[in-house]
């Protein structure tokens, strides 16, 4: 089993201004699972970034299969065996989903025409026999984002190689298919195939991996055994310090006064009378499968979405929230799921990202005032501990993680007193976590009102003061903190309609 | 379980209906661009007897061919997300380099035509390498390619015109003459819409064509999956220049004559046939044949509006309108499909 796949050594690497990693180290088995953890900017993107071709090393040596070798490229990378999906999505969203499976490889007839009919029953092919429910001819652009993180999936197993690197495949998905996604790996898995798992969610490590490598400022820490070493360890030796553990919040909020009503919303496309007010201070938490209407519901609420049914009160007032910026003067932010694309000006800088949509808390008369602008950025950078050179830093430039802090750190100087978030902490490493959930608490404490739309039951679990577990659209019930479970939330959240719970199609893949 | 929880046999069929939507609703795009089209046509017809009188339609046909086969190859330019400037004077250059090469230098006319083609081809590839190379953006290189061109062009010709009448059966065959009896549809007509069906073949049918769309779409993915996308954005503008050189040929010929002052502004007519027909811009979406139909639209109206005697100043601000109109509706149907 213990045939040496990849083996890199010595491996620096640095960005004008940053070191994102020196001397690194590691080594993947043949038959194994090796998970990459590490905090936001460690460095773990990077390290993958080298080895599928796309950054060139500042030195190192690499080592595929017992040859030394040098990447020279995307292309080359992929004729060594190593494919990789990448953190940021890498679609084409104007193509269709098999287009962007076959890219650059598609079934050709004489060289140069498409075989369009020959591709997608290869697409489907593949879909079949990795049981994931795609239709190849779907415009990507159209397929929510779980979806596509699929088709990202679907394309890096299509490559037939012998190192899969997955980098945070799982941020967007939800328990149920973040199970079946590791039924996919552990059925690649071969005595000579091994697959580079990156993950910040702790809990997916002990069911996937065989051993974790850690690393922390660019620097290698350790390799454990995952069998016969626990989590706090491996946070320990993450952070570099101890992270205090779970708590559940206070019963209940301090006020009772409803700051938000919502009653019987509905949309064209899902949403079905959906009903529930929000307390002065507190933290509602939304939980339930991925396309059962949570995001739709926020996106609705702050006229991102036209509703065809339904009345929003806030403080007693019925108001119409025609788009996102009324519903932010109105006191209403949404941090979408979607950050990357709706969330952030990537060529811009951190203090730029940070200060702009709050630009009239900034100026007078129309003047910026640059050094309010700063200081509230440097706040936030340090509260969130966003790791980047400076806050003149463009936003592209900083790791997956950072960037998800901006978007936060962004509504939170926005100062709404109503904020709903859709996966918070997705992306987001141990450490900060726990600074964002502090962060939370502390709103709501402070007479802020929160919605959380997370998929991670754990943290819905610990975070709010009530859970509405929605299904297909509806609102399937509303949970006390002190009651819930995760047994009785995915009770109600495989509830359908008709009470009956959803029938599975394909037997093979058990989730 | 399947990957997908709620994955269930009726999500099939919504995704098979989704997938119907689309495709009905780009159909709609085009059927929608052809029937303003044909209002127009009915509009122009009603409003002045000499409109349609075969002449007058074999004419407007004939006053599309050259913006038109622009047209055609700045279609795969602003597909992959890029911009052309220089496809009007380039358009002169290879005009000029076609009679040259066809009297000073004296070559057999399918060669000196082949030559011409294949000089708009080398305009294009130049492009190219400035562009997907040297990262130049793309307005900017075409921008300082559309002066070298134009300057060029006077150069070589001596600020002169060269005259191709000596070459023999060149207006005939390339421009004027009518092969089919009976109908007064000259051949420049029908070397556009084979020029239209070749383009559209390559860019629906080809590699070429997918990586046109996929970069158009997302640049850095398509090279992340890799696509050697430099080589394919050189050949991407090597191919629209080959249209380039095609319309200048087809220029020359018409008037028996290369003229070298002209071709400025004529890529901005046919960028505008181009969003006229619903390509967008931003890159990853639109057609050849939306191009074809925008470029009509163009003819039309110039025509359509210098038949009941309205003045160029007045034409100039109804294309504009024209061109705002068609950019809104593609901005309404994006909103609409966005949901
Ligand atoms: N292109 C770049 N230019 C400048 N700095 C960069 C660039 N790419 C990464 N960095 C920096 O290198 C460091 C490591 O980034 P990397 O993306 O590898 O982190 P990561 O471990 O993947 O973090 P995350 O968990 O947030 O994804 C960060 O400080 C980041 O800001
Ligand atoms: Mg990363």
């Amino acid at each position: 089993m213990s045939s040496e796949l990849l083996k890199i050594s010595g491996v620096s690497k640095s960005f004008p201004g940053v070191k994102a990693l020196s001397d690194m180290q590691l080594e993947l088995r043949g038959g194994e699972v090796l998970a990459l953890v590490g905090e936001n900017g460690a460095g773990k993107s990077t390290l993958m970034k080298l080895l599928s071709g796309i950054y060139v090393p500042d030195e190192g040596r690499f080592v595929v299969d017992g040859e030394p070798v040098v990447i020279g490229g995307t292309k080359h990378a992929q004729e060594l065996g190593i494919s990789i999906i990448h953190q940021e999505f890498n679609l084409m969203p104007d193509l269709t989903v098999a287009q962007n499976i076959y890219i650059g490889r598609e079934p050709r007839i004489g060289g140069i025409f498409l075989s369009e009919t020959a591709m997608n029953r290869k697409a489907q092919f593949l879909f079949d026999k990795i049981n994931i429910n795609l239709n190849p001819k779907q415009r990507v652009g159209e397929l929510t984002v779980a979806k596509q993180q699929m088709v990202e999936i679907a394309k890096a197993l299509s490559y037939k190689s012998k190192i899969l690197i997955m980098d945070e495949p799982t941020a967007a998905l939800n328990d149920a298919e973040v199970a079946t996604l590791h039924d996919l790996i552990r059925n690649f898995i071969k005595p000579t195939t091994g697959v580079i798992y990156i993950s910040h969610r702790m809990d997916e490590l002990k069911a996937i991996s065989n051993r974790i490598t850690v690393i922390r400022d660019g620097q290698y820490i350790d390799t454990v055994d995952t069998a016969t070493t626990t989590m706090p360890e491996v946070i320990t030796l993450m952070v570099g310090r101890e992270i205090s553990g779970e708590q559940r919040p206070v019963a209940a909020p301090s006020s009772s006064e409803t700051v938000l009503k919502v009653s019987g919303l509905s949309t064209k496309e899902l949403l079905k009378d959906v009903s529930f007010d929000l307390k002065r201070g507190e933290i509602l938490g939304f939980a339930g499968l991925m396309g059962a209407g949570r995001t739709e519901v926020a996106r609705a609420i702050v006229g991102a979405d036209k509703m065809s049914a339904g009345t929003v009160e806030l403080n007693g007032k019925a108001v119409a929230m025609s788009n996102p910026a009324v519903a932010a003067d109105l006191g209403v932010g949404y941090l979408s799921e979607d950050r990357k694309h709706l969330g952030l000006m990537l060529e811009r800088d951190v203090k730029d990202n940070i200060a702009l949509s709050s630009l009239k808390r900034f100026s007078k008369l129309g003047f910026l005032n640059n050094p309010a602008m700063k200081a509230a950025s440097e706040e936030y950078v340090a509260t969130l501990r966003i790791k980047t050179p400076s806050i003149a830093q463009a936003a592209k430039n900083l790791s997956g993680g950072n960037q998800q802090k901006i978007v936060i750190a962004k509504w939170l100087v926005r100062d709404c007193d109503i904020l709903i978030f859709d996966e918070p902490t997705r992306g987001i490493d141990v450490g900060a976590k726990e600074e964002i959930y502090a962060l939370l608490n502390q709103l709501a404490a402070t007479g802020k009102s929160i919605i959380m739309i997370s998929s991670e039951l754990p943290e819905v679990l610990r975070m709010s003061h009530r859970i509405a577990v929605m299904a297909e659209g509806r609102i399937a019930g509303f949970l006390a903190s002190a009651e819930a479970t995760q047994e009785n939330i995915m009770e109600l959240a495989t509830r359908t309609a008709a009470g009956a719970r959803t029938t599975e199609t394909p037997a093979g893949v058990q989730g | 379980m399947t990957l997908l929880q709620d994955a269930a046999p009726a999500k099939a069929a919504s995704d098979k209906k989704s997938e119907n939507i689309t495709r009905l609703k780009s159909s709609l795009q085009q059927l929608l661009a052809f029937a303003s089209l044909l209002a127009l046509v009915i509009f122009f017809s009603v409003a002045s007897h000499s409109f349609y009188q075969p002449a007058n339609l074999s004419n407007i046909l004939l006053s599309t061919v050259v913006t038109g086969l622009l047209a055609l190859g700045t279609t795969f330019v602003i597909i992959t997300g890029g911009i052309d400037l220089s496809i009007g004077t380039g358009m002169t250059l290879c005009s000029v380099m076609t009679a040259v090469f066809m009297t000073n230098m004296g070559m057999p006319m399918f060669v000196g035509v082949l030559c011409g083609i294949l000089f708009g081809a080398m305009i294009g590839a130049i492009n190219g390498l400035l562009i997907a190379l040297l990262k130049i953006p793309p307005f900017i290189a075409t921008l300082a390619m559309m002066m070298v061109a134009a300057g060029l062009a006077l150069v070589i010709s001596g600020t002169k015109p060269v005259y191709t009448t000596d070459v023999e059966g060149f207006q005939k065959i390339f421009a004027l003459g009518k092969s089919i009896p009976g109908l007064v549809i000259p051949n420049a007509v029908f070397i556009l819409f084979a020029a239209a069906i070749i383009a559209g073949v390559v860019l629906s049918k080809t590699v070429l064509g997918r990586y046109t769309y996929s970069i158009g779409s997302n640049e850095e993915a398509t090279a992340l999956s890799g696509v050697n996308v430099t080589k394919w954005k050189i050949w991407i503008y090597t191919v629209a220049g080959c249209f380039t050189g095609l319309a200048g040929v087809i220029a020359t010929a018409r008037l028996n004559s290369a003229q070298p002052a002209g071709g400025m502004g004529l890529e901005l007519q046919a960028i505008a046939a181009v969003i006229i027909g619903g390509t967008s811009l931003q890159g990853g979406k639109g057609t050849i044949i939306g191009t074809v139909i925008g470029a009509l639209i163009m003819a039309v109206l110039t025509n359509g509006l210098s038949i009941m005697s309205i003045p160029q100043e007045w034409q100039n601000v109804a294309v504009g309108v024209v061109i705002l109109l068609a950019v809104y509706l593609d901005i309404l149907r994006r909103k609409e499909s966005a949901k």
